[in-house]
Parts: C-alpha cells; sequence; structure tokens
C-alpha cells in the first residue's frame, strides 16, 4: 500500500466519494438550536474527529445521522443527510435499518443487562439472522473483530455487567459491529475508561479506518491529532452550535485557518 | 457541632427507632395473637376437607379452591391488561400527554374507589348485564378491576425507573420498540411488576366486600368458573361475625391467609428472579 489514507485526503479532489454529506442541517430543542446550518462531507473509510467544547452541539449532529433524533421529544431536524447519497430524512425511509448501517457507541459503555453472547445475538436475531450456527458465528468474528474473544470465549453466557468497562465499551463496539455497518458513530467512547483501557479501545477505533466510515466525538486533541483523517471544530455561536472548520488532521493542528481553530488548538480557549 | 444539636440528632435517631420498632411490633404482636389462637386449629385435614356445621367445624378446601379460582381470574385479566396499559403510558405516549394524564387520573382515583362500590359494579355488570351471576369469574373479574391502579402505576414506575441508556442502545442499534420493551424493558421493570403484584395479590385476598356481591358465600366446592364460592377472607368474615362457636376455625383460617400471603410474596420474587430475569440469561 502506497498511499495512507491522510495523503489521499490532503488533496479533496483525489477523494472517492463522501459517504455521508449534509446540507443545511438544523437541529432545535423546543425553541432553541443545537445546530445551525451545517454542511460537512464525510469521506468514505476515513477517521473523522469532531472536537470543540462541550454543548456545541457535536453529539446533537451524531444524532441525526442515525436519526436517534427522533426519539427526543421536541427535536427538529432541518435541512439533508445523505447517505451514500440518499436523503435518511424522507419519508417512508426504513429507519431501523438505517440505524443497522449507522452504527452508534455511546461515551458510557451501555451492554445490555443480559448475557455477553446475548447481548451479540438480540440485535443480530432482530436484523434476520436466526439461523444458531450463524449466529455463534457472527458473535465470535464480532468479539475477535474486538479484541475480545480471548478474554470472554469461556464465559459467553455470564453477564455482561461483570466486565470492566474497557472490555464493555469493546463488547458494544463488537455489538455494532456484528450488524456489518458502514458508518460507525462514537461519542466520547474513551472519556469514562481509564487509561489503559482507553489506549486499547483507542487503538480499536484506528483500526476500523479503511473497513468503515468512523466519525468520533472527543475532547482529546492528542487522540483526534493521532486517529482521525479529518478534523471538524464545532463551536457555540449566537446561541446555536455551528461547525467553524474542516481540514485534514496535520493541517488543521499545524497550519489553522480560522482564528477560533487556532486559539483551541494551543489551548488559550475551549 | 455543639451540644445542642448533638443532643436533637440523638433525640431524632431514639424516635425514629421507636417508630420502626413500632411498626414492626405491631406486625408481630398481631402474627403472635394469630398464632397463638389459630395455629392448633391447623392441619393437613383442615386444609382437604370440606367446611361442616357453617364451617364451625370441618376445614377450608372448598374455600381455598373458590380463593385460588377466583385469584387466577383476577392476575389472568389483571396481569396481560396492567402490563400493557403500563406498557403504553411509559413507551408509547409521552409523559406529559392529555390522553396519559387522564389515563394516570383515572386510575388514581379508581384506587381510591371503595371496595363496596366495585362489587356493586360488579354486581350488576358482570353479574347481570353479562349474566355471570353470582360465580368465580364475576368476583374474578371484579377483584381484576380493583387491582389494575396498582399493577399498572407499580409497573409504569417499573419501566420509567429501567434507565434511558437501555432505550437508546436498543434503539441505536435498530431494534424494534417491541423488542426493547420484551427483552429490555420488561426484565427492568420485573421488580416494579413484582411490587405491583404482592400489593394487588394482598389487596385482592384480603377483599371481602367486592366478594359478597359477586362470588356469592356458598361454601361448596365449586364445579367451574361460573359456580359460586367463598374466598378466604368472606369465609373468616363470615366465620367471625355470623357463626357463633365459629372463632377458632376463623382464627385457623386467618392463620392460613397470612402464611398464604408469605408464600405468595416469596413466589413472585422467586418466579421473577427466575423466569424473567432468567429468561434475560439464556
Amino acid at each position: 500500500m502506497s498511499a495512507s489514507p491522510r495523503e489521499t485526503l490532503d488533496s479533496p479532489q483525489k477523494l472517492q466519494d463522501a459517504c455521508i454529506s449534509t446540507e443545511g442541517l438544523s437541529v432545535s430543542y423546543a425553541k432553541s438550536y443545537a445546530l445551525r446550518d451545517l454542511h460537512l462531507e464525510i469521506p468514505r473509510g476515513s477517521i473523522t474527529a469532531l472536537v470543540g467544547p462541550s454543548g456545541c452541539g457535536k453529539s446533537s449532529f451524531l444524532k441525526t445521522l442515525n436519526r436517534l433524533t427522533d426519539l427526543i421529544t421536541g427535536c427538529r431536524v432541518t435541512g439533508s443527510v445523505r447517505l451514500d447519497g440518499e436523503d435518511i430524512y424522507q419519508s417512508g425511509f426504513d429507519v431501523l435499518s438505517l440505524r443497522r448501517r449507522v452504527g452508534m457507541i455511546f461515551q458510557k459503555p451501555n451492554p445490555f443487562p443480559l448475557s455477553i453472547r446475548r447481548n451479540l445475538t438480540l440485535p443480530l436475531e432482530e436484523h434476520g439472522t436466526q439461523d444458531s450456527a450463524a449466529l455463534a458465528a457472527k458473535t465470535e468474528a464480532a468479539l475477535r473483530d474486538v479484541g475480545l474473544w480471548d478474554e470472554v470465549k469461556d464465559r459467553l453466557d455470564s453477564s455482561a455487567m461483570i466486565l470492566s468497562g474497557g472490555q464493555q465499551q469493546r463488547l458494544c463496539i463488537a455489538r455494532a459491529l456484528a450488524l456489518g455497518p458502514e458508518v460507525v458513530l462514537l461519542d466520547e467512547p474513551c472519556s469514562a475508561l481509564d487509561p489503559l483501557s482507553s489506549a486499547v479501545v483507542e487503538d480499536l477505533i484506528a483500526s476500523l479506518r479503511e473497513s468503515y466510515t468512523v466519525i468520533i466525538v472527543t475532547h482529546n486533541l492528542s487522540q483526534a491529532r493521532r486517529i482521525a483523517d479529518q478534523t471538524a471544530l464545532f463551536w457555540l455561536e449566537n446561541g446555536a452550535g455551528t461547525l467553524i472548520e474542516t481540514a485534514p488532521t496535520e493541517q488543521f493542528f499545524s497550519q489553522p485557518q480560522h482564528r477560533l481553530t487556532k486559539e483551541y488548538v494551543s489551548g488559550a480557549r475551549g | 457541632m455543639n451540644r445542642s444539636s448533638v443532643k436533637a440528632d440523638r433525640t431524632a435517631t431514639f424516635l425514629c427507632w421507636i417508630v420502626a420498632f413500632a411498626v414492626t411490633g405491631t406486625f408481630f404482636w398481631i402474627l403472635w395473637d394469630l398464632l397463638g389462637h389459630g395455629f392448633k386449629g391447623i392441619s393437613w385435614s383442615f386444609l382437604t376437607t370440606q367446611p361442616r356445621d357453617a364451617g364451625r367445624s370441618g376445614g377450608i378446601s372448598s374455600v381455598l379452591v373458590s380463593t385460588s379460582l377466583i385469584l387466577g381470574v383476577c392476575l389472568g385479566v389483571a396481569i396481560p391488561t396492567g402490563v400493557g396499559t403500563a406498557a403504553f403510558l411509559s413507551e408509547w405516549i409521552p409523559r406529559k400527554s392529555r390522553v396519559g394524564r387522564w389515563i394516570r387520573r383515572s386510575l388514581d382515583l379508581l384506587a381510591a374507589v371503595p371496595s363496596i362500590v366495585f362489587g356493586l359494579f360488579g354486581a350488576v355488570f358482570f353479574g347481570e348485564v353479562l349474566g355471570f351471576g353470582f360465580s368465580i369469574l364475576s368476583g374474578g373479574l371484579t377483584l381484576a378491576l380493583m387491582v389494575l391502579p396498582i399493577l399498572i402505576r407499580a409497573t409504569e414506575a417499573g419501566f420509567r425507573s429501567a434507565s434511558e441508556e437501555l432505550r437508546l442502545g436498543g434503539a441505536a442499534l435498530g431494534l424494534r420498540r417491541a423488542t426493547i420493551l420484551r427483552h429490555l424493558l420488561l426484565p427492568a421493570a420485573s421488580h416494579g411488576i413484582v411490587v405491583g403484584l404482592v400489593l394487588g395479590v394482598g389487596r385482592a385476598l384480603a377483599e371481602t366486600a367486592a366478594l359478597i356481591f359477586t362470588s356469592g358465600y356458598v361454601t361448596r366446592m365449586p364445579s367451574s368458573l361460573l359456580d359460586s364460592g367463598r374466598s378466604i377472607s368472606v369465609h373468616i368474615y363470615d366465620l367471625a361475625m355470623n357463626v357463633p362457636g365459629g372463632e377458632a376455625n376463623a382464627y385457623a383460617t386467618a392463620v392460613v391467609l397470612i402464611l398464604l400471603l408469605i408464600l405468595i410474596n416469596s413466589l413472585a420474587s422467586w418466579a421473577t428472579q427466575t423466569w424473567l430475569g432468567g429468561r434475560s440469561l439464556p
């Protein structure tokens, strides 16, 4: 392999297609905007980091991408989100299969209070895998993908709640990966973990590049710099989250264009 | 901390102990009195023979059968309806919606309605309008109406206490709402369901007024759900109030009732542990 994805990103015209693109995307709760007029393209098979201070709409943005916003009473989404060119907010769009294609990992590991095995088989069965041999194979493959198989293969039937925080988070990632998603959304996946588990999960996320399109919200700028191909800065302006600057990660950190990016990256603000 | 606040603290602690002791003490006093008077009357034959001489002698077998049948009808109707309504209130409609507010308000009012009113309603509606007459079916259905408010409110609280993480996590994996409800929220709500059931069954077993009007008080062994049958509390009431010389058997029956309640209480928590909780760890 000659060109790393990062180099590919340095010249946008060489980008393959955008996996996700948003146009004029706004999110409002009751009367206040969480996010206003967002235009962003997420290249396929890359890792995009979303950074910025708390409360500037990064998590709201992630939730628009798998329509988890539908679950929030009073939440209104306008503008468009296209996944593989298709508007996911068009009427009649299959939301359940959208959420299979766009997996999401939360800040706090949220395994179901079921057995380790059932955490994987329940969503698999829901999305059509019924055959027990196939279920077992997919379970093993997903657990291997996240490096958890050797740690749990002898206790698949014990409760997932007895796993450590880092193991729980990897189980949650395995659960999403088992469904064969195209996109993986991660909402500060390491911030509730101890430094060692955090490093393991970070390596795992870095390994998802190319197989998946990854979007990660993080408050850890060095983490963004280590794993992301492109980085986007969100900021609160006039009471609503807005996108300030998007750039290939190296350029984002070494030659930021916007004043806020400069200040944020240098630690003067945020 | 100064001296007066230490003193206030000690007084408060002392008062709390006194109150707690009074509550527990009262329960044990009742239990002691019941066991002292009634325990000697309990035997295998007391449980397995039919009442004779208006209940002064003989046992309570037909009463136990009628009670179980009434309870069976009551729970068979109340559990599915109650859990369904609770799920609807908690998962399908917004918390502050008008429909939800009205349903909850009616439930609270229903819970406060005196049982004699339920009895009269049951006698007219189930007994006459639907033509079930004085029967175990009428009694069980009337009890179901009485138990529903408690069961629904406790179950709804159980669903609500299930963390939002389960709903979001389930939805983020593309699980249908029914799957989330059945596999994730129901086990999480099982504690609330048990609380509601225990309170409900307690109310049902203790009920006399509503049952006298609906399932009647004949002591013979029922042969179908459309037969009249005497429930255990009605039996105690009748022996104590209307049958001179029935006190000994009234006490013995009361001991059986208390033991039944304890048994049902333990069974309910065991069942949810293994049935609902166990379903989640196959």
